[in-house]
């Protein structure tokens, strides 16, 4: 198992723990593991914004791990809410160049390329 | 309470009262138009219903539909006022989704419901208010702020499509789009006193709807009775080969099958939907207008989803999940909100999206991305995808014994603006008996039943997949003998 994923593991056990001893007290997050989980997102949290991402994230996972209980031995998971199969189709040109007019969204272009900070030394 | 006619105001009548009206010369589309702009003009400062009105566009398409009225030509919805939730793209009006990543976000195309609409003659007033990329059950995590529900604007109209029911729940407009991935529709409607449809997944095109999460998202209508949503959903319903999850199947004309009796409909009532949870007053309320059904001929028939009561755990667990799939397109790169003075691409990520997203996207998008994430993923997403199977089974074997299956579309009616904010969990269990549906990708309708303390409540049926010609008659006949869908909010009538 990844290093990380043990740690939360770890940390979720503790967690449990806590909450043998605090009933009324969802398991914790720490902060640590929601600025992993950020990082993974991809999300800036400013330093005000913290402490409340960290107790409400705790608040949805304790929510949702009533679901740990279900019984679901032998149960295919769903993959389409109605458990359809998708079309297939003809691998035909259907879509005109129309670069230009979808880049006068973007933030910064430059002879049809989207611009980013340099990315390779 | 007084019931309006279709010799009332304009702005009192429904749609298919004003296509009556338009097509026997009683008012003009531009006098319609006008006489809507202004009303919306009149009341945008107190119920924050719309994002974006198109006003000069929506009078230019009116004259225009006058004139094709005049030489017979044009479509079903000629010259008809709609709104959209401004989740739909609409090509050269921007469409934000509610957010400050997408304030200036202009689409180059029309999504399919929007093309389908203006194809059918409907005119377009605006792009109305929601929740944040519909992530909410309040309106109140829209950036460009909270909407008020015009029974009482210290409440909340509902979410996530909150801006569309309140519009016509305020007779601003008779019609508008809607979208559904937990209850979006159907819960606000109840919260407001408005008809709201969510059809079956695939039933309606999702091309061009900034995706939440792909397996729920549903588009659908909210509207005065179910009589103008049988008419908008023949308009948008159908197979579009933009979008690969669209169901090809057969399309009944909706409106044809609407005066079918209940006399002989077997009406499922799931036990699990008036225990605790359900406010008494409401529940009592709902039991009443099953009661009326059964009056008119309909059976009532217990039954059982014996998982129904995890819904909303498996619901949190996989919206996050396609969440946080979904909305990592936006980057900062090619369209949305940029950061500015980044040092590398990282910062250009993370800085961009985190002071682009409001705090309940952040929470959905990392809630999804801790469940798909290395050691979470079967305890999580793949148990949540499980039970999913579970709740869908369970409404496919009751539906062996029943047609529709009825109860309360919300546990409360309209809460307080603020009252819920501060707990995420409070929030999530108003779509306690909405999720199902989602879930399970069946069709659903919340049509007006009834107030509390001068609130509105909501009756929800759910029907089996593509059934939605038996959910429009049944809520039909059942507004043929009450008249809580005529009823409007006293400021507001």
């Amino acid at each position: 198992m990844h290093k990380t994923a043990c740690i939360i593991v770890a940390a979720k056990f503790v967690g449990y723990l806590v909450r043998l001893e605090i009933p009324d007290r969802p398991v914790p997050l720490t902060k640590e593991q929601v600025q992993h989980i950020a990082i993974l997102a991809r999300l800036q949290l400013e330093d005000d914004e913290f402490e409340d991402v960290v107790s409400k994230l705790s608040k949805i996972v304790d929510f949702v791990d009533q679901l740990q209980a279900a019984p679901t031995e032998n149960v295919v998971p769903m993959a389409h809410p109605l458990n359809m199969s998708l079309r297939l189709r003809a691998d035909d040109i259907t879509e005109a160049d129309n670069r230009d007019r979808y880049q006068e969204n973007a933030p910064s272009v430059e002879s049809g390329y989207y611009l980013v900070p340099r990315v390779i030394e | 309470m007084t019931a309006s006619k279709a010799s009332d105001a304009l702005h009192l009548q429904t749609l298919t009262e004003l296509a009556r009206g338009l097509a026997g010369g009683e008012f003009s589309s531009r006098e319609l138009t006008e006489s809507l702009l202004e009303r919306i003009d009149a009341h945008q400062k107190s119920l924050n219903a719309f994002i974006t009105l198109t006003a000069d566009e929506a009078l230019a398409e009116a004259d225009l539909a006058d004139k094709n009225r005049a030489t017979g030509a044009g479509g079903p919805l000629q010259g008809l006022p709609i709104v959209h939730k401004d989740l739909f793209c609409t090509a050269g009006v921007r469409t934000t989704c509610g957010s400050k990543i997408l304030q200036d976000f202009v689409s180059p195309y029309d999504a399919t419901v929007v093309a389908r609409l203006k194809s059918a003659g409907a005119i377009m007033l605006g792009k109305t208010n929601m929740d944040e990329f519909a992530m909410g059950s309040s309106n109140e995590t829209s950036f460009f702020g909270a909407v008020t529900n015009p029974w009482d604007q210290k409440m909340s109209p509902g979410g996530s499509s909150g801006g569309s029911a309140a519009a016509v729940a305020a007779r601003l407009v008779p019609a508008a789009t809607g979208t559904d991935t937990g209850g979006s529709i159907r819960q606000p409607a109840a919260l407001t006193g408005t008809v709201g449809l969510k059809p079956t997944y695939g039933r309606v095109s999702r091309f061009g709807m900034v995706a939440f999460a792909s397996s729920l998202d549903q588009a659908g209508v909210i509207t005065r009775s179910a009589e103008d949503a049988a008419l908008l959903l023949n308009a948008v319903a159908g197979v579009d080969p933009r979008d690969s999850t669209s169901a090809d199947q057969p399309i009944p004309d909706y409106t044809a099958t609407l005066s079918d009796s209940v006399k002989g409909l077997r009406i499922g009532v799931v036990r699990q939907h008036f225990d605790e949870g359900l406010d008494d007053e409401c529940g009592k309320t709902v039991k009443t207008a099953l009661a009326t059904l059964e009056d008119a001929g309909a059976s009532l028939v217990d039954v059982d989803l014996p998982n129904i009561g995890l819904s909303v755990p498996t619901y949190y667990v996989v919206a996050p999940a396609e969440c946080s799939s979904n909305l990592s397109r936006f980057d900062g790169v090619r369209f949305g909100h940029r950061a500015d003075n980044v040092k590398d691409i990282l910062d250009l990520y993370c800085r961009s999206r985190g002071e682009g997203f409001g705090a309940e996207v952040k929470r959905r998008i990392m809630t999804g991305t801790y469940v798909l994430s290395a050691g979470y993923y079967d305890a999580y997403y793949l148990k949540a995808q499980k039970v999913r199977q579970l709740i869908s089974r369970d409404f496919n074997q009751a539906f062996e014994n029943v047609d529709v299956i009825a109860g309360p579309t919300a546990p409360t009616t309209a809460f307080r603006l603020g009252e819920k904010t501060d707990d995420p969990i409070t929030m999530y269990l108003n779509d306690i008996y909405t999720i199902g549906a989602n879930l399970a990708g069946l069709p659903g309708i919340s049509v007006p039943c009834g107030l509390v303390k001068k609130m509105p409540v909501g009756l929800q049926l759910v029907g089996p997949a593509f059934a939605e010609a038996s959910l429009l008659s049944c809520a039909h006949q059942y507004q043929q003998i009450t008249d809580w869908h005529r009823q409007a909010p006293e400021a507001f009538r």
